[in-house]
């Protein structure tokens, strides 16, 4: 992870993609959210979604795996460097997360992270905190997902 | 006989639960979703922000989705979300939790672009056995409207 000062607000990534298998989307619907049409092919087409679609927290969670997948393969690159790595902090959470269209099982969907906003925090000054825009797209380039979410990071300065 | 938009006017809906969240099922989610040390390794999660090991937030929400599932989202003629306005994560999820689901009505109002359907907003709080809240969301459910 990086320290909160080499970090730019405008700075746009690829983080990773991910297919959505039917497999997939039903295994997640068995344990997380087992509606109708997160489950069987024929209830998803004659769902609002038009065919087999994803939980929608399924497609939050594989972001943010990719986010975590992704950091931790640059923060190996950066120790390879001889730099000095840190974990990142946990979230507080996140607004306007909008599921604009559905991810439908054999969907390969490709997300992007873009630093919005970064501030230092009051109450923990060992930390800063960014907004990040997150954004996942299908293979027809369209917009499926969309997140501002919050995360604490670390300042390489301690007052 | 399902639950439709008219069934949902403001205010408390009900309390769900206990769901006993294990340690196992903590990092098994963690290994798959959010693979970070203080979600895996008991000390590096000690050391971290949070002061021990915890459930990834992804994973609080997708426990949130099951409750109100086992709740009453599976006998609800429920259309789907467009998405969640905000989530909250006030406390983190421990290994052992017992949570609990209270479900408030915020708003309830017919959809203009979708007139057999109506757009209910869920304030959802997720509480440990000790009554700390873990997690505060807010979203809209699409429901149809009895008769449509």
């Amino acid at each position: 992870m990086s320290f909160f000062e080499d970090i730019k607000v405008g700075h746009r990534r690829e983080i990773g993609s991910f297919i959505f298998t039917a497999e997939g989307i039903k295994a997640f619907a068995r344990r997380f959210d087992p509606q109708r049409f997160h489950l069987d092919e024929e209830e998803g087409r004659k769902s609002l979604f038009g065919g087999l679609a994803a939980s929608g927290w399924h497609v939050g969670s594989v972001c943010m795996k990719l986010l975590v997948t992704d950091g931790q393969r640059r923060a190996r690159e950066a120790a390879a460097r001889g730099e000095q790595v840190v974990p990142a902090g946990p979230s507080p959470g996140f607004r306007e997360l909008r599921w604009v269209r559905p991810v439908l099982a054999g969907d390969t969907i490709s997300f992007h992270s873009e630093i919005v906003s970064m501030r230092t925090s009051d109450s923990r000054p060992q930390w800063g905190i960014l907004q990040v825009r997150n954004t996942g797209t299908n293979q027809r380039g369209e917009l499926v997902f969309s997140i501002l979410a919050t995360a604490f990071v670390p300042r390489r300065e301690r007052p | 006989m399902m639950l439709t938009f008219e069934d949902f006017p403001p205010g408390r809906f009900g309390t769900f639960g206990p769901r006993h969240v294990t340690r196992e099922e903590i990092l098994a989610f963690a290994a798959e979703f959010d693979p970070q040390p203080m979600h895996l390794d008991e000390e590096a999660a000690r050391k971290s922000m949070l002061g021990g090991l915890s459930g990834s937030g992804w994973h609080l929400c997708s426990l949130m989705m099951r409750m109100m599932c086992d709740g009453f989202i599976t006998r609800t003629a429920s259309l789907g979300a467009p998405g969640v306005d905000e989530v909250r994560w006030l406390a983190p999820l421990r290994p052992g939790d017992d949570l609990w689901l209270e479900i408030d009505v915020m708003e309830a109002r017919p959809s203009r672009s979708r007139p057999e359907t109506g757009i209910v907003t869920f304030k959802s709080t997720i509480r440990n056995a000790g009554g700390e809240v873990l997690c505060e969301a807010t979203a809209p459910i699409m429901v149809r409207r009895a008769g449509a």
